[in-house]
This record gives structure tokens, C-alpha cells and sequence, in this order.
């Protein structure tokens, strides 16, 4: 794993026995001795530990020093609402091309007079150089020497309150910088696996001796990579590069709840951002196919690539599953694919070609479990 | 116990051979969520998929260790595919074989030549 970046905290993940894989030019745990299964429930019953850091953190800072320029300016770029986003709060979005597909999601948050903006590893530098083209009128740069730690769970509130003590009293999607033994930490009350939670970004300096505190605490154990995706698709979220990338718009992405009314046509700021003709016209037309839950009957895992079926005999396929395999906390398999709209009605059942059987999966809504965020 | 390159492992009982995979291969999958057992009275040229294993992470294939006739497969996992985790080498088998000649065997590796080939 030579050409591999390493996390400014291997070592810790070394010393709690993680199997390392390369992931978006990273060397990342994968799963730790408890494997993913456990790990997967552990944090559904207590909480889990993830290692983020390979995100890319980027702050956006108006060179007027007026948040009004910086909000404007990335909704140059996404079709959300910035501008509207109040202090210490934060939001999702992603980017989209002038095709109307997506470049990379993301989280944004208003930070009083900058924008602090959360992106995908596998896309921070191609991000970095969108934003700094398209927003003359900011400062645009990546964070360094921060790692990104996500603790998620039903006990991550009471875990992080013994460190911070007004934790809890965040609500779901607020951000604040709170100290901790002489550091800042910049704290989200987010993540991605569906249940209540924080996203931590803290100094490098003192990363390794906030994970071990965290750690300290019996209800919290250190999750992979490979729980943290069976989390995300049991939450029915998207991962980039594979629910959704160029080829998919938002509104095809079920993404239209990202999207708010001031960039809508008839809004304050309607388009205005790359491909939103298309994006625009789907709004309100609708798209000819659209993201969705799928339920496998039997136990069989229906795996990213599978191609779907109207019929259980003939025909072409008439779509293709995005993200799929085991629910552990629903003990059965469970998928997100793509669909023509017509089939896009829950309880319709679609077949999924599994090693060359044509086995019945049904349209389900999502998430497959309800999220328990504070809202 | 006769062991395979592709982590299988091969007991002789009477004149049938069982067949599973080993607590190496199991750990390596990590947890099993989902067996697909092949139909009994089938017969199998040696290399043959008889068997996807799905664990949370991928699916993998077991191959026929040798020619012969699958004439039992173990039913416990279709409900149970977590028993290849938890007891490999005993309630985690997967299938029974009728081999004619019970010196196709030999060929594999005894318990010793198998721990050197993943140590």
C-alpha cells in the first residue's frame, strides 16, 4: 500500500487490531476484531468511533468578509439554499455539472463570516479547484492538520457530554466550536449512519488523545469502514461514485428534499447553478427514473451491479442496483438501485438477476429504518 | 481432515466425503449472512461452483473439491448461514459427497502442510 496515504491517526487503528484497506487513496480500517456485523449493531445499540479524516474539510471565507458573499457564491454551484442557512447550522447538497448530473455531496455549514463545506475523499482536490474557479470573490482552502472522527449511536450524546457539556443540547444538524484541553473542536451534531450522532473535526495534536478518551468510554467501540456502509444503506443514504455521480441527477437521486424553494422556479434565487434547466424542468415534470429501496425476498444479497427486471422472464434489464447487500439490523438483504418511474411505487416487485436466476426484490420506501436523529 | 489451496477442508465419513471450509476461510469472509447450497443428486466435475457464500462484505464460491455426487447439503444454513462462523469445522458444513475413489484425497494437504500454507 505504498502510494497510500496514511491517517494522521494509523497507528491508532494499527493498535485496535484494523484491517487495513486501500479506500479513496487511503489506507483505512476496514473492519476491527469485532467485525462488521457486531460493529454494526454495536453502534445501533451504543455507539461507534469512525475515522473520517480522509474527508475533505474546506473552508470558504468572503474576501469582504460579508457571509452573504460566500453564501451566494457556492450557490453558484449547488442547488441549495445558502443563503438562507443560519449561523451554526448546517446543511446538505451536493454539486452538479452543466448536464444536470452530480460532481460530489457534501455537508455546509454557516459559521458566522465563512462557510465550512465537508466533502467526499475521492473528490476533495477536484472540489478544491471548482470552488476556487468559481468563487473569485472568497478565499477557498482546504483544512490540513485536522482529523474528522464521527461518534453515532444512541449513546454518543452522553459520550461526548462527559467531554463537552452542553453536547446534548445541540440539535440535529447544529454546529458549534467548543474547547477541549486547549484545542477547538468543531462539532456537528450529524453523520451518516442514520442515528443521532456528532462529526468531529479536532487538531491533529490532539486527535489521538480525543479518540482514546472516547474510546475510554465502555459504550463506544471503533467501526470500519465496512459497518459504516451497511449503516448508511440501511439509512438509505447515498454513497458518491455509486447511488449517485454524474450520470444521475438529484431530482433521478431522490434528492429533491435537498433542494429548497428559494432555487426552485418561482423562488427568490430560482437556478443559477450548473445544469439547472434540466434540474428545474425535472422538478416539476418529474424524471423518467428514480432512486429507490429494494427488499430481496429469501436471504439471498442482491450486490451492487445487478441488473433489474419488470418480468421474470425476458425482456431487457430496466434497471441496476447502486449499493447492496445485508441489513444487519433488519437480518435481511436490503438494496438502492435505479428504476423507471412507472415501477417506482412501493410494494412493486422488480427482479434482480442474482448468478443468472431472476430472483423477486420489492420497491420499498426509505429509509429502511426509521433515523433517530434530535431533531 | 484433508485440506484445500482454496480453504476448504474434507472429511472422510464412511464412504462419503464432507466438505467445509476452514476457521481461517470463515474469519477471512467475516460474518456469513447468506449460504446458497447446491441441489442434492447433483453430480460435480472437480472445480465446480457448488456453493456461494455471501458474507457482509462478498460473495464467494466453493468449488467441488473432487468429482463425485452431492447427496446431502446442510439445511441448518439457509436459516442459520451464521453457524459457518461459529463452528466451521462442525455444524458449519455444507455438503456431503459420494466420491468413487476415496484416493482423489490424497492429493490435498494434511492439517500441518494447511497451517504452513496460511501461517
Amino acid at each position: 500500500m505504498a502510494d497510500l496515504k496514511r491517517l494522521g491517526l494509523h497507528d491508532l487503528h494499527l493498535a485496535l487490531g484494523g484491517k487495513m484497506v486501500p479506500f479513496a487513496g487511503y489506507e483505512m480500517p476496514v473492519q476491527y476484531p469485532l467485525g462488521v456485523m457486531k460493529e454494526h449493531l454495536h453502534t445501533r445499540a451504543a455507539a461507534g468511533l469512525f475515522d473520517v479524516s480522509h474527508m475533505g474539510q474546506v473552508i470558504v471565507a468572503p474576501k469582504d468578509g460579508r457571509i452573504e458573499t460566500a453564501a451566494l457564491a457556492l450557490e453558484r454551484l449547488i442547488p441549495v439554499d445558502v443563503l438562507g442557512l443560519a449561523p451554526g447550522r448546517q446543511r446538505y447538497g451536493f454539486f452538479t455539472d452543466a448536464t444536470g448530473g452530480i460532481l460530489d455531496d457534501l455537508m455546509v455549514t454557516n459559521r458566522g463570516d465563512h462557510l465550512y463545506v465537508v466533502v467526499n475523499a475521492a473528490c476533495k482536490e477536484a472540489d478544491l479547484a471548482h470552488m476556487q474557479a468559481a468563487m473569485p470573490d472568497c478565499d477557498v482552502g482546504m483544512v490540513g492538520g485536522r482529523a474528522l472522527l464521527a461518534l453515532q449511536g444512541p449513546e454518543a450524546a452522553a459520550v461526548l457530554s462527559r467531554l463537552i457539556p452542553d453536547a446534548g443540547d445541540f440539535a440535529f444538524m447544529d454546529h458549534g466550536i467548543r474547547p477541549w484541553q486547549g484545542v477547538d473542536l468543531w462539532i456537528s451534531r450529524s453523520g451518516y449512519t442514520g442515528e443521532d450522532g456528532y462529526e468531529i473535526s479536532v487538531p491533529d495534536l490532539a486527535a489521538r488523545a480525543f479518540a482514546d478518551r472516547l474510546l475510554a468510554d465502555p459504550a463506544v467501540q471503533p467501526i470500519g469502514l465496512g459497518a459504516r456502509d451497511s449503516l448508511r444503506l440501511e439509512a438509505g443514504l447515498c454513497l458518491y461514485g455509486h447511488d449517485i455521480d454524474t450520470t444521475t441527477s438529484p431530482v433521478e437521486g431522490a434528492l429533491t428534499w435537498a433542494m429548497q424553494k428559494a432555487r426552485r422556479t418561482g423562488g427568490a434565487r430560482a437556478g443559477g447553478f450548473p445544469g439547472a434547466e434540466r434540474i428545474l424542468r425535472e422538478l416539476a415534470e418529474g424524471a423518467t427514473r428514480s432512486r429507490v429501496g429494494l427488499r430481496p425476498e429469501g436471504r439471498a444479497p442482491m450486490r451492487e451491479g445487478t441488473l433489474l427486471f419488470a418480468t421474470v422472464e425476458g425482456g431487457d434489464p430496466v434497471g441496476r442496483i447502486t449499493s447492496g447487500g445485508f441489513g444487519p439490523s433488519l437480518d435481511a438483504p436490503i438494496a438502492m438501485g435505479y428504476l423507471p418511474s412507472p415501477l417506482c411505487v412501493r410494494g412493486t416487485t422488480v427482479y434482480g438477476d442474482v448468478r443468472g436466476k431472476r430472483l423477486p426484490a420489492t420497491v420499498t420506501a426509505l429509509p429502511f429504518r426509521p433515523a433517530t436523529y434530535k431533531r | 481432515m484433508k485440506y484445500t489451496q482454496e480453504h476448504e477442508w474434507l472429511r472422510v465419513d464412511g464412504d462419503l466425503v464432507v466438505v467445509g471450509i476452514t476457521a481461517y476461510a470463515a474469519e477471512q469472509l467475516g460474518d456469513v449472512v447468506f449460504v446458497e447450497l447446491p441441489e442434492i443428486e447433483t453430480q460435480v466435475a472437480q472445480g465446480d461452483e457448488v456453493v456461494v457464500i455471501e458474507s457482509v462484505k462478498a460473495a464467494s464460491d466453493i468449488l467441488a473439491p473432487v468429482e463425485g455426487e452431492i447427496v446431502e447439503v446442510n439445511a441448518k444454513l439457509s436459516d442459520t448461514p451464521g453457524l459457518v462462523n461459529e463452528d466451521p469445522l462442525g455444524d458449519g458444513w455444507m455438503f456431503k459427497m459420494k466420491v468413487d475413489d476415496l484416493a482423489a484425497l490424497d492429493e490435498f494437504m494434511d492439517e500441518d502442510e494447511y497451517n504452513d500454507m496460511i501461517a
